[in-house]
């Protein structure tokens, strides 16, 4: 009898220190994200504070020239880049992928179905420099025999990134629209509303954050996208006059020079890194704001 | 004798292969109170759901037979969305859309096409005074209907029902997610608006039938087994299922 007990308690005992080791292994991966985060922080900001400290804030951030030959370093265009082509990507993205997922949510045969997400989960798979010689091979020329321009601009970017973001929008849109509750259409029916009002007057109402969630997910996909940027946008470090142009963005702008950068240079792309960084946190604080609120 | 307002003829129902109403025959007066009862999956609620083409949403569901809106067949040449604002709906679990009780009540009359403020103003307040809850909600028509009690959210959805001015309301059982209190005072309310409107509904609670309803329709196992006048069907049921039920025997 004694031994019995002692025997269940040395399991016990066991036991314990087995889910405490595998908590504990647990609790180390999940450190090593946090901290990879905060490293990656301490990195960028500190180095990039720095250099923005030699070239002055107003000198950095409103500098409308970048020639760090002549020890220019304004990123003012590449600001702006970066901001109209993520606007272009989300204009052209945005009504497509919201347009889709409302044909899966809500009128796709269920024979198609698994066809049509597959491709486009499959989308959000391709590496972007696949994406980036697409660009190069189809959008670009289109725009150069076409519309008087030299083909890499600000709409071939455009166009690129808001196909890029689809994926990302239709995921995000078709969920929340799934998760809106049936009764909402049901109730509108009821009512002697048509299928296609109670779509859209009800449910895509009642999806609303979740779908505007998603774009700005779509936002941060696109202000941070590099290399596909890079194949088609152009990169002159000027702010573009027409969406013929060509643009640089901020990503555009630490890759194609990092390579060769020293000293000042180096620090100043490690401060536009800086300032990428923190137009992220944003987008990711907007997201985080909407999608609790669509999930109230 | 008052006019008939909904006949079922031999009407059968499956879901793909499952028979879930058989050979319904019945007829529903004009402003009466019709209940249905019978023990859960008995098809009662199917039945609600078919005089409104709502089970047209449910993959695999065949009707056939015959049911007809004064003596016009609902599944023949009538636009469904027409049939749906004649024939009110009102849901077991209460299903007000995510915006202002002044914009629920207004959404109904709104698609079907009143746009003038002053009329929607007018139906907002007269369906809410039709539904007695004016007193209690004119003063927060702005704010979201997702704030109210399930009790005030139940009675919004009959108001936003009565604001497309059905001729028939059903019930679905509207008071199985509220509380006593709540639950009477939506009992009151379907008695008195039934000089305006034929009402069937579809409850679990016998007591509630007994006390609201005009004649009552008992189901099992997809058969309307007994449809008798609500006071004699509780005191001299004809069929011994049906006493079996309502003494509690099974259920």
């Amino acid at each position: 009898m004694s031994t019995g007990m002692r025997k269940s308690h040395k399991k016990q005992l066991m036991d314990t220190i087995k889910e405490g080791g595998v908590g504990f292994a647990f609790l180390v991966s999940a450190l090593v994200s946090v901290a990879a985060v905060i490293l990656i922080s301490i990195f960028i900001f500190a180095n990039g504070f720095s250099a923005i400290g030699k070239i002055g804030v107003a000198d950095f951030l409103l500098g409308e020239k970048w020639k760090p030959a002549m020890g220019l370093f304004g990123i003012y265009p590449m600001i702006i880049g970066s901001i109209y082509v993520t606007l272009g990507a989300v204009v052209i993205g945005a009504p497509i992928g919201i347009m889709t997922a409302v044909y899966l949510a809500e009128y796709c045969p269920k024979k198609i179905y698994p066809l049509f997400s597959g491709l486009i989960n499959l989308m959000a798979g391709i590496p972007s420099v696949l994406y980036g010689f697409f660009g190069l091979v189809v959008i670009v020329p289109l725009i150069r025999d076409n519309l008087n321009s030299q083909g890499m601009s600000l709409l071939a970017a455009s166009i690129l990134l808001g196909i890029m973001i689809l994926p990302t929008i239709v995921a995000i849109s078709q969920s929340s629209l799934k998760a809106v509750n049936p009764g909402y259409y049901e109730g509108s029916l009821a009512l002697g509303a048509t299928h296609e009002r109670s779509i859209f007057a009800v449910k895509m109402k009642a999806a609303g954050s979740g779908i505007i969630s998603a774009v700005i997910l779509g936002v941060g996909r696109a202000i941070g996208e590099t290399m596909a940027v890079i194949m088609v946008a152009g990169n002159q470090a000027i702010i573009p006059k027409s969406v013929l142009e060509g643009v640089r963005t901020m990503t555009g702008n630490i890759v194609i020079e990092m390579g060769y950068a020293t000293d000042l240079h180096r620090q100043a792309l490690l401060a536009t890194a800086a300032v990428l960084f923190v137009f992220i946190l944003l987008v990711n604080l907007a997201f985080s704001i909407f999608l609790r609120r669509s999930s109230q | 004798m008052k006019k008939n307002k909904i006949t079922i003829k031999d009407t059968n129902l499956y879901y793909d292969d499952f028979h879930a109403l058989k050979d319904i025959n019945m007829e529903m007066a004009e402003n009466e109170i019709t209940a249905f009862i019978g023990p859960s999956g008995c098809g009662k609620s199917t039945l609600l759901k078919s005089l409104n083409r709502m089970n047209d949403l449910i993959e695999g569901c065949k009707i056939t037979g015959d049911i007809r809106l004064d003596g016009e067949d609902i599944y023949g040449n009538m636009d469904v969305n027409l049939l749906r604002k004649r024939v009110g709906m009102v849901f077991q679990r209460p299903n007000p859309f995510p915006m202002s009780v002044y914009d629920n009540i207004a959404y109904g009359p709104r698609t079907h096409g009143i746009r003038s403020r002053v009329e929607l103003d007018e139906i907002v307040e007269n369906s809410l005074r039709g539904a007695a809850a004016w007193d209690d909600f004119k003063d927060r028509l702005k704010q979201s209907a997702l704030g109210l009690s399930g009790g005030q959210q139940q009675r919004l959805c009959i108001a936003r029902a009565i604001a497309v001015e059905p001729e028939v309301l059903l019930m679905d059982e509207p008071t199985s997610a509220l509380d006593p209190i709540s639950t009477a005072k939506i009992e009151e309310l379907v008695q008195e608006i039934k000089d305006r409107y034929t009402v069937v509904i579809v409850t679990h609670n016998m007591q509630q039938a007994a006390r609201i309803s005009d004649v009552t329709a008992f189901f099992l196992l997809g058969e309307l087994i007994e449809m008798e006048k609500t006071d004699k069907i509780f005191s001299v049921p004809k069929d011994k299922r049906t006493e079996d039920y309502i003494t509690g025997r099974f259920g």
